[in-house]
């Protein structure tokens, strides 16, 4: 047991990535007793319990979906788009925080991140699944959508229509998904072994042990490990501005005004980073809470991600600013209604409500006091989310529901089985969340070792 | 402590990982396959019928022009299959009495129709125009294959989007003189493909290959 | 929340209107007088009224649905292996009929009446099913044109819901049993001359059935044949009498008239000449800047129509103003006229100079609904202004009988109720529901021993009677009809009776024998046609559709100025007056089971699957009415509750002691202090498509106020109704969509057209151009000559199977009509202008649509059309999304009726019938395209230019509508794109649409200041 050398004295309480007292077993210990620890505490039992209820309400409404039509949503001409395409983008962005610190914060060897990617990424796979349900059910036809979609040579002798921004989005959130299913796994190999040598009954000895494909912590292991995780932050981190970029390209390309903007590809994957530290925030924060890892996850953390949180922030309201900004400038009559018609129109309480959301409440985050705090933090991530959420319905409602002929106008308003379905998607996130933290480390113990201030030695004692 | 894998689990993880993959791939190309196999575009399926007709004997056998029977092919989208009246025009006569014919004689008598089994059935978006092909020079046997020598009629050919399209794409490789279009034994010749140009050119044939053509 | 400045959010507030119209400038254009709600809500309801067919969702239907759903997304893990075919068998004809090619239609000459009045059309039959009805070319009546409610008669044929058997006192019986019953209830009429015998018919025009109801009169000379129509002509016919002495019937040539007067007469819209009128007044507004005459119409009326909607100057007034108006008009022409009106003294004065300007090439037309004295004097003035020979013509009364309606029909009350009636026939109609609400016509019926009724439905009159037997529709009988100038035509069965159903002819013989309709018209023709063959020329008849020089003789009479002409009229009466008019789709009610014209978007009100209180701007304010757009489902309507749709206030019209109650609905131009009510709707016992939709206005209408009436009370009843309106906005944001010009600016400036709207270089596409070595297809529609009358949109339905989605649907926007009629307003809401435009798949050469496609389902086609390919379809709707025009429709659930067998015949073979979660658009017709394309390859030639007619503009009464080949610079297409009217909607987006439009150009009188 090697005390560990107390060369972090100085740190203030802010600004320390890791509490005091901890030695390699402790790290170890607390966070793998998460999962191997005798008895599930009952907090677990009822909220999975709740979630998993909440997840059963999407499978009663797609099936109820695929029973009627898409009739039974509240889409319409003009407004052929609605929930569906809104909780999509959503999610999608939700996903892209996990992406940006597994990939880009690793690159920039940022040690902070080391605490937080583990269930960051694990956020991201379960946003992508809750998104990849909308492009496949909001079809008319899903039963030929999810294969005519693919290029295959078919008997039809045709292929995809590949002017087609959805085409695109095919292989963008395809690759996003294989992409970071892969990056997760393999940081959670070691872990995996861990979990390995440490179970205690048989069965999940050889559960973990196939899943850690016999890895046993070898140097040569160690290499070929960091050389793909590597390649793998390599490859991820295009992904974290490709993807956004093309689901916004669904709207840049389309000729509906407030959708034919060449700034949405930046806005956008502001916007989705924006989202996705919000609910890692929002998911952070009582994670730790419950399993006591403020040790691990320490304000330090909280803090950086409040930052990263401001400053997109503060491109996504640049991003609104100038959507306003060129339909004055522009001078197109349709441009400038559109504008209007978001701030003044039938849904204007949206606009203004994102506004409130997305472009006022980050600001307080200039002040340290109200960076720190917890609870505020909490809050704030909560808003923001509300905020994306209806970002998305205001560019894809007002945008459609009043375009070019005012004979054709019409107006939209979400059903009880839109809302099904979204509270469902949500239901299914959390469900997975609750499964992740109770089988697999949230935290990637070999990582936080590595910045033990003991790591230093290359100390490799692991128990 | 005691290890929980045995030896050979290495060697069977390093199979099962390269193994999806093969399996992945070689599953698609089985579906594909299956997809175009007979199973599926039921070709090559002689169909049993109320009365066992056989074109081997009346086309093979007796040379009766393909309109004596499918009046309207030249004229219509739809060949026509022959009304009960056709087939008493001989058979009030020949095998007047043949049991096999009793249906015919039923229906003629009854005055309801015999209910023939399609053998060449397109899906209902699907508008296939007999007149059309038949008068730019694509031959019966083209599609139907040798049906003077089938006893009950089958499917010669897949009837797949693609197969459509490779004659649309293609036209010179199977048009042939108007004159030989009724011809059943016609065989394309050695230089079918520059014959073919050149009737391509003569018939003024410009196979469209836009969807309209056929769904709408 | 909030909406446009200066218009609250759920109040039509009118002065709003007006700031906001002061404040724009130019040309404003608006639509409906009704504000969208925001008031977005999560609840809805899987409620559906029945459409075309009567199938709920949650029926076998559905589940079979599902069940396929299922199985084949079960299917993706074997991907297609799944689309195996199922056996299928051919059914070829036992015998082969003449000249029956499989797949190659055959068209008949019939016709189809409406009224009594003969529509000539040609019927498209395939292998023996008509599926589609076309105007026939020879008839007067139609000139190859049709109207909306002729096209719909398809569907009327095979409506489910018709009477489907002969029943007595409810139960089944047999033809045999009935005739039986009927001759022995004639046996005492025999001895008594029939005195106890009644016949009712509505108007007869037949020669057949005329000679036939004579016949048997003959034998009971003491019966009566009495007739009754709900929307009769009977003030023309007194008009007539008035004038001169005799009944005449008015024939009018629009095609010769400069000047046009109509006194409250919807010639365009109503009556048995209104396709051939349209065609006639079109063809005078088809101006190019080298010819830019065209005809002036003015318009007096009571009430909104859509000839007022077409008029260069159109005055709203109160149905008791007419007749001043008129009298000053007529004063004006120095005609010895007392009581002429003194208000609008400039305009009778520029109106007089106007008409006389022409010497005869000038007409005044009245409107039925005016009092005899109205037409006397339109005779009287077209007598004047010699227009008599020129632009109208007078003939024998084209019915075969002409008589008063509404007093026969109060003669037979009247007998019924003093018992003198044993025996009462009532052969088609349904006057229990249509009679005068002071009648008591069903409570009269009560005292009749046997009664006895011939109708397509099971309908009120029906319920009345002892006996109803199913009637034959008009496209299954042989008959005869006179045409409005009355030409005969005789009609052919197109299909034998599907429910076994007998037409007039038959029972009427059965009085005497048995005998099949084709004998008793054959016999009566083969009696009445010259020439050496008769059964030549009896082929010849049913080839044509017309029986050659069978148009009634012009008859010399001349208008004797009597008492009518010095008694003033009485003052046009104090406080609100009432107007009851024919609904412009259903009519007076016997079309209220057909789901095509239910759903059809009323002329100028947009309304759907309703009927409405329809009153001006200001008297809405005054009453406080508030409209608002509702979508979260929690509103009660008639105990049902509908999700979403637009909600009026109800208000109640009160007549003497007679009320209805409906909902209020704000219409610009409609005259001041007056309310219109439509009749026909709230039947009971109209089939599943019509029972219980809108409100009864018979139950307003007496027989001394037919019309309309004064001293109505308006209230509001505190209620409110939910209904379905096509529309949902009334600004057009000063868009430059609609283009119109007076005929002055245009004269002096043909270019105005395209001021405010550029077209950007074509090369402005990053895409390649289009190269067309054949044809490239492409349209064009004169909207000024459109008048709005809907016959494309029908037409357009019967074509491509296109279905009917209900009330509830209609409400969510989510109508399925390929082609719809844009109508914007221009100018202060209570005397606009209206305009009418045509909205259809514009075909663009750079179309959105075909970008965003992930499956590549619609594309564009080597002649130019944007084709949609519903099988490769998935339904991601992103394509509508991306549609500037808003032309796609969306199959959000299983529409189309699969179930239902006899809808199944009426199908077009050659179009596919579309299923749930595909889109689909106008196609230009491309099977027609098809057809002529394979023809005319097959025959070694061209396509000659009119060859493919696309079935709006077949319809089309006006000629408004043209395709062609834009690649032909010969072409009709062409020369029209060329002129200067010719403009791209939306064309500043670069979609470089190929249907294109001629901009619109007002007459008006230089003369008159316009408000």
């Amino acid at each position: 047991m090697a005390s560990p050398v107390p060369k972090d004295t100085h740190q203030t309480e802010h600004d320390r990535l890791i509490a005091p007292g901890h030695d390699f077993g402790t790290v170890t210990d607390t966070i793998s007793q998460i999962v191997l620890q005798r008895k599930t505490p009952l907090g677990w039992f009822i909220g999975f319990g709740i979630a998993f209820s909440l997840m059963q309400l999407l499978f009663v409404a797609t099936a109820f979906l695929l029973f009627k039509g898409i009739g039974v949503w509240g889409v319409t001409i003009p407004i052929g788009w609605g929930f569906d395409i809104i909780n999509f983008v959503w999610w999608i962005g939700i996903g892209h925080a996990g992406t940006l610190i597994s990939a880009i914060l690793l690159l920039l060897r940022q040690e902070w991140r080391t605490s937080i990617n583990r269930f960051a990424e694990a956020m991201t796979l379960f946003a992508v699944a809750c998104a990849a349900f909308y492009p496949i059910f909001h079809t008319g036809r899903p039963w030929v959508a999810v294969y005519w979609l693919m290029p295959y040579p078919n008997t039809m002798g045709l292929w995809p229509n590949f002017r087609s921004p959805l085409i695109w989005d095919v292989f963008a959130v395809s690759t996003y998904a294989t992409v970071s299913a892969m990056f997760w796994f393999v940081g959670l190999i070691p872990d995996l072994a861990t979990l390995r040598d440490r179970a205690k009954s048989k069965v999940w000895k050889v559960i973990y042990g196939m899943a850690a494909m016999g890895w046993r912590g070898s140097a040569r292991h160690w290499h070929n490990y960091e050389t793909i995780y590597l390649l793998l932050a390599g490859l991820a981190t295009p992904l974290v501005v490709s993807v956004h970029t093309i689901v916004s390209l669904d709207f840049a390309t389309g000729i509906v005004p407030g959708w034919h903007a060449t700034i949405f590809p930046p806005y956008f994957v502001a916007g989705a980073i924006y989202a996705g530290f919000a609910m890692v925030l929002t998911l952070a924060i009582p994670l730790r809470k419950f399993y006591g890892l403020e040790d691990f996850i320490t304000m330090k953390h909280l803090e950086n991600m409040a930052k990263i949180m401001m400053a997109t922030g503060l491109i996504v309201a640049y991003g609104y600013m100038m959507e306003a900004f060129m339909a004055w400038y522009s001078a197109n009559p349709y441009e400038l209604f559109m504008i209007k018609n978001r701030m003044t129109g039938p849904y204007a309480s949206s606009y203004w409500a994102l506004i409130l959301c997305n472009v006022v409440a980050p600001n307080f985050l200039w002040a340290k006091n109200l960076r720190t705090s917890v609870p505020f933090l909490f809050c704030i991530s909560l808003v923001v989310s509300v905020g994306m959420w209806l970002e998305r319905f205001v560019i894809i409602v007002t945008s459609l529901h009043r375009d070019f002929l005012p004979s054709s106008w019409g107006i939209y308003s979400g059903t009880r089985y839109d809302w099904a379905a979204f509270v469902g998607t949500l239901g299914l996130f959390v469900t997975l969340l609750f499964l992740f933290v109770r089988f697999l480390p949230a935290i990637s113990i070999f990582e936080m070792r590595t910045i033990l201030p003991g790591a230093a030695m290359g100390d490799e004692e692991g128990k | 402590m005691p290890q929980i894998f045995h030896h050979s689990t290495n060697s069977l993880s390093k199979f099962s990982v390269f193994g999806a993959l093969f399996l992945a791939v070689g599953g698609l190309w089985f579906l594909l396959e299956v997809n175009r196999s007979s199973y599926v575009t039921r070709a090559h399926e002689a169909r049993p019928q109320p009365v066992p007709f056989s074109h081997a004997h009346h086309v093979g056998g007796l040379g009766v022009d393909c309109r004596y029977c499918h009046t309207s092919v030249d004229k219509a989208a739809y060949a026509g299959i022959p009304p009960t009246q056709t087939c008493m025009n001989c058979h009030s006569q020949i095998w007047s009495q043949s049991p096999t014919l009793e249906p015919v004689r039923a229906s003629y008598k009854t005055d309801k129709s015999i209910e023939w089994t399609k053998v060449h059935d397109l899906p209902d978006f699907v508008y296939f125009n007999h007149s059309a092909h038949v008068n730019k020079g694509v031959g019966c046997s083209t599609c139907h294959g040798r049906v003077d020598k089938m006893p009950l009629v089958w499917q010669e050919k897949s009837l797949q989007m693609e197969w459509c399209l490779d004659c649309h794409r293609h036209p010179q490789r199977y048009v042939r003189p108007k004159t030989e279009v009724f011809n059943i034994a016609w065989e394309p010749p050695a230089d079918q493909e520059e014959k073919g140009r050149d009737l391509v050119k003569e018939y003024n044939i410009h196979p469209r290959t836009t969807c309209s053509t056929c769904h709408r | 929340m909030s909406a446009e400045p200066g218009v609250p959010v759920v109040r039509v507030d009118l002065s709003g209107v007006r700031r906001r119209l002061d404040g724009t400038q130019g040309r404003t254009f608006w639509k409906s007088l009704e504000e969208l709600a925001e008031t977005p809500g999560f609840l809805e309801f899987l409620h559906r009224e029945f459409p075309e067919q009567a199938s709920e969702f949650d029926d076998p239907a559905g589940r079979r649905e599902f069940l396929r759903v299922m199985g084949a997304s079960l299917a993706l893990a074997g991907l297609t292996a799944c689309t195996k075919q199922p056996t299928e068998t051919i059914v070829p004809y036992v015998k082969a009929p003449e000249n029956v090619i499989p797949g190659r239609p055959l068209f008949f000459a019939t016709a189809v009446t409406e009224g009594g009045y003969a529509k000539g059309v040609l019927v498209e039959s395939h292998m023996g099913r008509p599926t589609k009805i076309e105007g026939n070319p020879d008839h007067p009546a139609s000139l190859g044109a049709t109207d909306a409610v002729t096209q719909a008669a398809i569907l009327g044929l095979y409506d489910p819901d018709r009477s489907k058997t002969l029943t007595s006192y409810g139960e089944i019986r047999s033809w045999t049993t009935f005739v039986d019953t009927l001759r022995a209830a004639l046996g005492p009429q025999r001895i008594s001359k029939g005195a106890g015998l009644r016949i009712l018919t509505e108007t007869v025009t037949s020669p057949t059935l005329a000679q036939q109801i004579k016949d048997l009169l003959a034998d009971y000379p003491e019966a009566r044949w009495h007739q009754y129509e709900p929307a009769a002509r009977d003030n023309a016919r007194a008009g007539g009498i008035l004038a001169f002495g005799e009944a005449v019937e008015a024939r009018y040539s629009f095609a010769n008239a400069d000047v046009v007067l109509s006194l409250d007469a919807d010639f365009l819209g109503t009556g048995p000449g209104a396709v051939r009128y349209i065609r006639d007044f079109a063809s005078r507004r088809k101006i190019t800047s080298e010819r830019p005459e065209m005809n002036r119409l003015y318009v007096v009326e009571s009430s909104i129509s859509v000839t007022g909607a077409s008029a260069d100057h159109r005055l709203p007034v109160r149905p008791s103003q007419v007749e001043g108006f008129a009298r000053a008009v007529a004063a004006g022409l120095a005609l010895a006229v007392e009581g002429g009106t003194a208000d609008h003294a400039d305009l009778v004065a520029a109106l007089v100079k106007d008409l006389k300007r022409t010497d005869g090439r000038s007409v005044v037309v009245a409107g039925d609904a005016q009092p005899p004295a109205v037409h006397a004097l339109a005779h009287a003035m077209n007598e004047k202004l010699g227009a008599v020979g020129k632009t109208v013509a007078y003939t024998a009364p084209v019915e075969a009988e002409s008589v008063d309606r509404l007093a026969s029909l109060k003669a037979l009350v009247a007998d019924m109720l003093a018992a003198k009636v044993q025996v009462l026939v009532v052969l088609g109609g349904n006057p229990v529901f249509t009679a005068p609400a002071d009648f008591g016509i069903a409570y009269a019926m009560e005292k009749v021993a046997l009664r006895v009724h011939l109708g397509l439905y099971d309908d009120e009159t029906a319920e009345r009677c002892h006996w109803h037997i199913p009637e034959a529709h008009s496209l299954e009988t042989w008959s005869d009809a006179r045409a409005f100038d009355g030409t005969v035509t005789v009609m052919q069965p197109l299909i034998a009776p599907l429910y076994g159903g007998k037409s007039a002819h038959e029972v009427v013989a059965a009085f005497r024998a048995d005998r099949s309709g084709h004998d008793v018209v054959k016999d009566y023709w083969r009696a009445h046609l010259g020439g050496v063959d008769t059964e030549r020329t009896w082929q010849r008849v049913l080839h044509d559709g017309v029986v050659a020089g069978t148009s009634f003789p012009e008859k010399n009479v001349t208008v004797k100025l009597g008492e009518w002409a010095r008694v003033a009229p009485p003052p046009p009466a104090k406080g609100v007056e009432v107007v009851l008019r024919p609904d412009p789709s259903i009519g007076d009610g016997r079309y209220a089971n057909n789901g095509w014209l239910q759903e059809l978007p009323k002329p100028l009100t947009k309304l759907t699957w309703d009927n409405a209180v329809l009153m001006s701007p200001a008297m809405a304010k005054a009453l406080g009415i508030v409209t608002t757009t509702n979508y979260d489902g929690r509103l009660e309507n008639g105990g049902k509750r509908i999700s979403t749709g637009t909600i009026s206030d109800v208000v109640k019209v009160k007549v003497e002691s007679r009320t209805i109650e409906g909902p209020a609905w704000v219409v610009p131009g409609h005259p001041e202090g007056v309310v219109t009510v439509h009749l026909g709707f709230g039947r009971t016992r109209a089939g599943r498509v019509g029972n219980g939709v809108g409100f009864n206005a018979y139950a307003l209408r007496a027989s001394t106020a037919l019309w309309s009436a004064t001293g109505v009370e308006v209230t509001k009843s505190g209620a409110t109704h939910l209904v379905a309106c096509t529309q949902d906005h009334w600004s057009m944001e000063g868009r430059n969509l609609m283009r119109a010009a007076s005929l002055e600016e245009f004269e002096k400036n043909p270019e105005i057209v395209h001021e405010g709207g550029e077209e950007p270089p074509a090369e402005l596409s990053m895409y390649p151009r289009h190269k067309y070595e054949g044809h490239a297809w492409g349209m064009s529609i004169d909207l000024n000559s459109c008048v709005g009358c809907n016959a494309c949109v029908t037409a357009c339905q019967s074509e491509n199977n296109i279905p009917v989605v209900g009330r509830d649907q209609v409400g969510r926007g989510r109508e399925m009509q390929w082609i719809r009629v844009d109508r914007y307003y221009e100018g202060p809401p209570e005397a606009p202008e209206t305009y009418h435009q045509p909205v259809l798949c514009m075909h663009c050469e750079n179309a959105p649509c075909e970008v965003v496609c992930p499956v590549a389902a619609t594309v564009h086609s080597d002649e130019g059309l944007n084709e949609m390919v519903y099988n490769r379809c998935v339904g991601t709707r992103y394509c509508s999304n991306n549609c500037p025009y808003k032309v796609r429709r969306f199959n959000f659930y299983l529409y189309q009726d699969w179930e239902t067998p006899s809808l199944k015949l009426m199908r077009n073979p050659d179009v596919t019938v579309r299923s749930r979660g595909v889109m689909e658009k106008c196609t230009y017709c491309v099977q027609r395209i098809n057809e002529k394309r394979i023809d005319s390859k097959n025959e070694g030639r061209e396509i000659k230019d009119g060859e493919i007619k696309t079935a709006c503009q077949q319809a089309c009464p006006a000629e408004a509508i043209i395709f062609g080949d834009v690649n032909d610079p010969e072409s009709r297409v062409s020369k029209l794109k060329a002129t200067p009217r010719n403009y791209g909607l939306l064309a500043e987006l670069n979609t470089r649409p190929r249907t294109s439009y001629l901009a619109s150009v007002k007459n008006y009188n230089p003369e008159i200041r316009r408000g």
